[in-house]
């Protein structure tokens, strides 16, 4: 029906955002971004990049707009339809949201839970395939003992390889990332990135990230989005973003 | 210096109150004719009450152990069944999970069962139903949803939403949410509830039975109307042991559980 929208990767026309009627947090965000490679969203606190992001998997719901993954609209779903849309987006948030309480391999496993019946789930009788991934992806995030610790026994680096780690459980079309390292030491920040960067890439899968830090958004995006006042006003490569970019995205000198 | 404002300054609102509680405790007193000649009056009386119950007469023994079982059994199945129609009424009142017109009505349906003593509920049913066991469960049964459906429903209230928020991320049916982000932050404090609400079924289901309600309430009514204090004394004292027994072995798995 959306003639005009790509259909491949992301297509997002119009988006608004208020959380309290008249006062939009979005103001009619309008952004392609194609179906691989990095693109990190930098911006001020409260400029409304998180809402962003949960605009395109609803968590949060837009009040105008339209947000299309690979020609299906999203904005357009409601119920069982728009669970199965979720499936296909992986999420990574700033706090890992780990299920504290529950076992690293119950945790990736989380990433099936689209897919498994609940009786499966409950019964934690999963597909050998499902099983055999989620060990695969432990190894790669380089925590190939922790299968039976609780996730609330890991520290934060970790915690956040097992967040990578479920995301891609679900073989996401589409990998959101909210602050994924300010919870982590610098150290640990350019790692998880770095593993980020590492198994997206050889997934093949897309990847919007929040970031505040932007010197990481230089280093890891491909592309750079800079928002103000919930509105971009800035798009393009690492390289063209200069000094006078960043003034106007988060305002003021001192401290450049 | 002089113009600092003090560092404890006195609570006069406290003051008076507490004067107030201290002058209403008097004037209560000398109005309902406690002296000290009834209280000494009283204390003969319970002295020889206290003699005429000892020693402990088991004689009865069978009939004893039958009112035992039968309360032991009126508390589990009361329990059990309260505890099974409290995890749903716990999850529609919880005010983070339920659209309000479910957590509403829900909420009133608990304060309703709570809103009785479970004596008046154990007379209700009683005639309603009939004396015996039945009705006996069914009170309890009723308190114990009063009970626990709001405690459960509270710890629903303070899970942390973000791990809710990301297992709803992955597509999950809201079933397999429950299962996965729900359950496991609540399990360990709804085991530690319905261990307390089943060691507080054991004490009240010794109670329903004076009106009627089975157990070994009726066995105790009918002993001291009877005047056999001795065989009150073995019934009190079988009470003392089951809840001690129930003491100890609840916290052998609240222990257990951390």
């Amino acid at each position: 029906m959306n003639q005009g929208l790509s259909n491949q990767g992301l297509s997002i026309r119009g988006l608004v955002k208020e959380y309290v009627p008249g006062q939009p947090v979005l103001r009619g965000i309008n952004l392609e971004i194609a179906a691989q490679g990095i693109t990190a969203v930098i911006g001020p606190s409260g400029t409304g990049k998180s809402t962003l992001i949960r605009c395109i998997n609803r968590l949060v719901e837009p009040t105008a707009g339209q947000v299309s993954l690979n020609g299906q609209e999203i904005t357009a779903l409601r119920g069982t339809a728009l669970r199965l849309a979720r499936r296909r987006i992986g999420m990574v948030f700033q706090e890992y949201n780990l299920v504290e309480r529950l076992s690293v391999m119950e945790n990736l496993l989380c990433g099936r839970l689209g897919y498994v019946p609940v009786w499966r789930a409950w019964l934690r009788r999963y597909p050998a395939s499902d099983i055999a991934r989620a060990f695969d992806l432990l190894e790669a995030v380089g925590l190939p003992d922790h299968a039976m610790r609780r996730a609330d026994a890991l520290s934060g680096g970790q915690r956040q390889r097992v967040g990578i780690a479920r995301a891609l459980m679900q073989a996401p079309e589409l990998l959101l990332a909210d602050e994924p390292t300010s919870s982590l030491d610098p150290k640990t920040a350019v790692e998880v990135l770095e593993l980020l960067a590492r198994l997206t890439g050889a997934a093949g899968v897309p990847v919007i990230i929040n970031i505040h830090n932007v010197d990481l958004a230089k280093r890891f995006a491909q592309r750079i989005i800079g928002m103000a006042g919930g509105a971009v006003v800035f798009d393009g490569p690492p390289e063209a973003l200069e000094a006078s970019h960043l003034r106007q995205i988060y305002g003021g000198e001192d401290w450049l | 210096m002089t113009n600092r404002a003090a560092a404890f300054p006195p609570n006069w609102p406290a003051r008076l109150g507490l004067l107030a509680l201290a002058g209403y405790a008097v004037f209560a007193t000398a109005q309902l004719d406690i002296t000290w000649t009834r209280l000494g009056h009283g204390m003969g009386e319970g002295a020889r009450f206290l003699a005429r119950m000892f020693p402990p007469n088991f004689a009865r023994w069978e009939l004893l152990l039958e009112g035992m079982l039968e309360s032991l059994q009126i508390a589990v199945l009361a329990s059990a069944l309260g505890i099974l129609l409290s995890l749903p009424l716990g999850l529609m009142a919880a005010r983070n999970l339920s659209p309000w017109f479910v957590a509403a009505p829900t909420r009133g349906f608990i304060a309703l069962c709570r809103s009785l003593h479970y004596v008046i509920v154990a007379i209700v049913f009683v005639k309603a139903i009939g004396f015996g066991v039945l009705a006996g469960v069914a009170a309890l049964t009723i308190a114990s949803m009063g009970f626990i459906a709001k405690l459960f429903a509270e710890a629903i209230e303070e899970i942390s939403m973000k791990q809710v928020e990301a297992v709803r991320a992955t597509g999950a049916p809201p079933a397999s949410v429950l299962i996965y982000a729900v359950l496991p932050q609540v399990a360990s404090r709804f085991v530690g509830f319905c261990l307390y609400q089943l060691d507080s079924n054991l004490r009240n289901s010794t109670l329903v039975g004076i009106v009627g309600a089975g157990g070994i309430g009726g066995t105790l009514f009918a002993a001291f109307k009877r005047f056999d204090y001795d065989f009150v004394c073995a019934i009190l004292l079988a009470i003392i042991a089951l809840i001690f027994a129930a003491e100890v072995i609840s916290g052998r798995i609240r222990a257990a559980m951390r």
